[in-house]
């Protein structure tokens, strides 16, 4: 393989299931995606399609009763020095020194509730500093100098005197800042976003993902971006995976997945989006029906009571993988099985 | 910041004069007086007292005067630190109530302390493994705890010491320390006394407070907050113990007035059963003989005590608690 080419996260096949009292419901049943060194990949869906547990299980921060029951999620380095080329995260123990030590340092989180995502009872400097002893081999005072540059960084006013002040002291935006720099604070080859902007207000929204371009910029670390809006990720993501009930339904660069949709699903998701040269009164195009319940899976391709273009007999009776549709674009989808 | 204390303050001088008026009156309700109650037991006993001998009785405690006066009478005297002289036991209400007050206090202090060692580290157990064997071992033992009324526990304890072990366990003292003065001895058998009454009183607060500390802490285990510690690749144990168990513990300083109330007055069956030298037993025959000074005295104290640990849960809280610190204190 061309090192151009090595991800530097590779998720197979991966699977985590939540096995409750009422039943198993199949959370993330079978994503698969590539992120590039230095690229931002965004993963779209709507609500409950999986989008948080798999981040979560890359992350290996999936709460009971949640489980990874198949799949990998394989991190690669570069081979030299004592590491090795690639590690299975499926195969750590989520607890344990290698999992913590990846955590927070190789990868990192930021989260989509800044509102309730920094302890309400200790300083903003408290978890700063926290996070740079925990991965780096600084004292107490330069991990200080450390945060406080951090802060300054991610365009925190008089960041030092913000290291004393707790959360609810700061804005909104403030807050998603303070936790870019938490997230940022060891230096991590992969940020995961975890819907950063949904709580904010549109011009917030904007500063933020232009700081977090900006940041992956100076930096050059990946991004994984998780969003419901197609807005957003148009506007940062290089390349695209859209999940449907866990699965991967189509994946590719952002220009294919926008301008040549080919699973039905991307289809109604992007006709769904209003256009400043839609006809004004007229309803939007929905997708009918909606998504399902997590205890009614439907059998087959997940997606095929709400396809347009259901194929009888074969849609609801097998599941589709995904295949090559394009140069580098991939849909799961029996429309194209044949070609 | 000094304006909310100095408001609160006031507020709790309000309500110790509100408390105080209250429990005077209170313990004026039922009908007749100390002297009534005194002449029913001297007639059980086949003595007869006089009309007149009744009238001096009257006078001589203050009773023939209208309530307010009396009222009037108390305060002032208590303003002077007496509080009167208790009808019953015909000693000033301070000689009565002094000891006993201060093995209340060490007696709860006790109970507390095993409440809180047991109980905190249980609830976060159950609430960190919930629904595990464990969780549901001490979910099993929790509920056991809060029905079972403390004093059957009392007697049952009480029952099996002696008749397994022919020990006697009521008490806070051996018989040959109930009267003495204080010495290192004495001390020592207070010490080996105070388990099993402590115990039995902590049981079933711990009971309670294993089922709330788990309830807050399942609360907060379930933040993103907690979840971003995690991500930043924080060990699991400090994960917990550091934010979701030290947010889960700020109620617990609100509690901390009620705790002596508490003790005292839901602590008398059990006090009464186990024969304990505190003010439970006392406040009960007070108020069954109408001693009307040494009933209002446990009475008031309760009440200030209620005040006192108001006010310093509130100075707690506003310590551990920057959300009311820098917004509500404001």
């Amino acid at each position: 393989m061309e090192n151009e080419e090595q991800p530097i996260l590779s998720v197979r096949n991966l699977k985590t299931f939540f096995f409750m009292d009422e039943g198993t419901v199949r959370a993330v049943e079978d994503a698969s995606f590539d992120v590039e060194p230095g690229k931002t990949l965004g993963i779209v869906g709507e609500s409950g399609c999986g989008k948080s547990v798999t981040v979560r299980s890359i992350l290996r921060i999936v709460e009971r009763p949640g489980r990874i029951v198949g799949g990998q999620i394989l991190l690669y380095r570069n081979a030299a020095g004592d590491r090795p080329g690639h590690v299975d995260l499926t195969q750590l123990e989520a607890n344990g020194p290698e999992m913590l030590a990846i955590r927070g340092d190789e990868i990192a989180l930021v989260f989509q509730e800044p509102m309730t995502s920094l302890s309400p009872v200790h300083t903003i400097g408290n978890q700063l500093i926290e996070a740079i002893l925990l991965h780096r081999q600084v004292s107490r005072r330069e991990a200080r100098e450390i945060a406080a540059e951090l802060l300054h960084q991610v365009g925190i006013p008089r960041p030092a005197g913000r290291l004393e002040e707790y959360s609810f002291q700061l804005s909104g935006g403030l807050r998603q800042r303070a936790m870019i720099a938490i997230a940022l604070s060891c230096d991590p080859r992969l940020l995961i976003a975890d819907e950063p902007t949904t709580a904010l207000d549109v011009t917030t929204q904007g500063q933020i993902l232009d700081l977090l371009r900006s940041l992956q910029e100076e930096r050059g670390m990946a991004i994984i971006l998780i969003t419901h809006d197609l807005g957003v990720i148009a506007e940062m993501a290089d390349d695209v995976v859209v999940m449907y009930l866990g699965q991967t339904v189509e994946k590719g660069p952002v220009d294919d997945i926008f301008h040549a949709p080919k699973h039905p699903y991307t289809q109604s998701l992007l006709q769904s989006i209003p256009s400043i040269h839609s006809r004004p009164r007229v309803n939007l195009p929905t997708i009918s029906g909606s998504v399902p319940h997590p205890y009614n899976r439907p059998s087959g391709c997940p997606f095929h009571p709400r396809c347009p273009e259901y194929i009888v007999g074969t849609c609801e009776t097998r599941a589709p993988s995904l295949a090559p549709v394009g140069e580098r674009q991939e849909a799961s989808c029996f429309l194209y099985e044949d070609a | 910041m000094l304006a909310y204390l100095a408001q609160r303050f006031l507020l709790a001088i309000l309500t110790v004069w509100a408390v105080s008026v209250l429990s005077f009156f209170i313990i004026q309700l039922p009908a007749g007086d100390y002297v009534d109650a005194y002449i029913a037991l001297q007639r059980e006993t086949g003595t007869l007292v006089s009309r007149q001998e009744a009238e001096n009785l009257r006078t001589q405690y203050g009773l023939d005067q209208p309530v307010y006066v009396q009222y009037a009478k108390w305060v002032a005297l208590i303003l002077q630190g007496n509080f009167g002289m208790s009808m019953e036991w015909r000693r000033p209400v301070l000689e009565v109530i002094g000891d006993r007050l201060a093995l209340t206090i060490v007696v709860s202090v006790v109970a507390l302390l095993f409440t809180w060692a047991v109980a905190l580290p249980i609830g976060i157990y159950s609430a960190v493994r919930q629904y595990s064997f464990g969780d549901y071992i001490f979910t099993f033992v929790g509920f056991f705890g809060l029905a079972t009324p403390s004093f059957l526990l009392a007697l049952v304890v009480l029952y099996l010491a002696f008749s397994l072990f022919g020990a006697n366990i009521g008490g806070l003292f051996s018989s040959e320390f109930k009267l003495a003065s204080w010495s290192l001895a004495k001390v020592w058998d207070l010490l080996k006394h105070l388990p099993v009454p402590a115990l039995i009183l902590a049981l079933s607060a711990t009971a309670q407070l294993i089922r709330v500390m788990r309830a807050n802490l399942l609360d907060e285990v379930r933040k993103p907050y907690v979840v971003t510690a995690r991500a930043r690749g924080l060990p699991e144990r400090r994960v917990i113990l550091k934010y979701p168990v030290r947010v889960a513990l700020n109620p617990f300083a609100s509690t901390l007035g009620y705790l002596f109330p508490h003790i005292v007055s839901g602590s008398i069956i059990v006090s009464v059963v186990l024969s304990l030298p505190t003010m439970g037993p006392v406040l009960l025959r007070s108020l069954q003989s109408q001693d009307m000074f040494l009933a209002g005295t446990i009475v008031l104290l309760i009440g200030v005590m209620t005040v006192v640990g108001t006010f310093i849960s509130d100075l707690v809280l506003l310590l551990i608690d920057p959300r009311i610190r820098l917004v509500g204190g404001r």
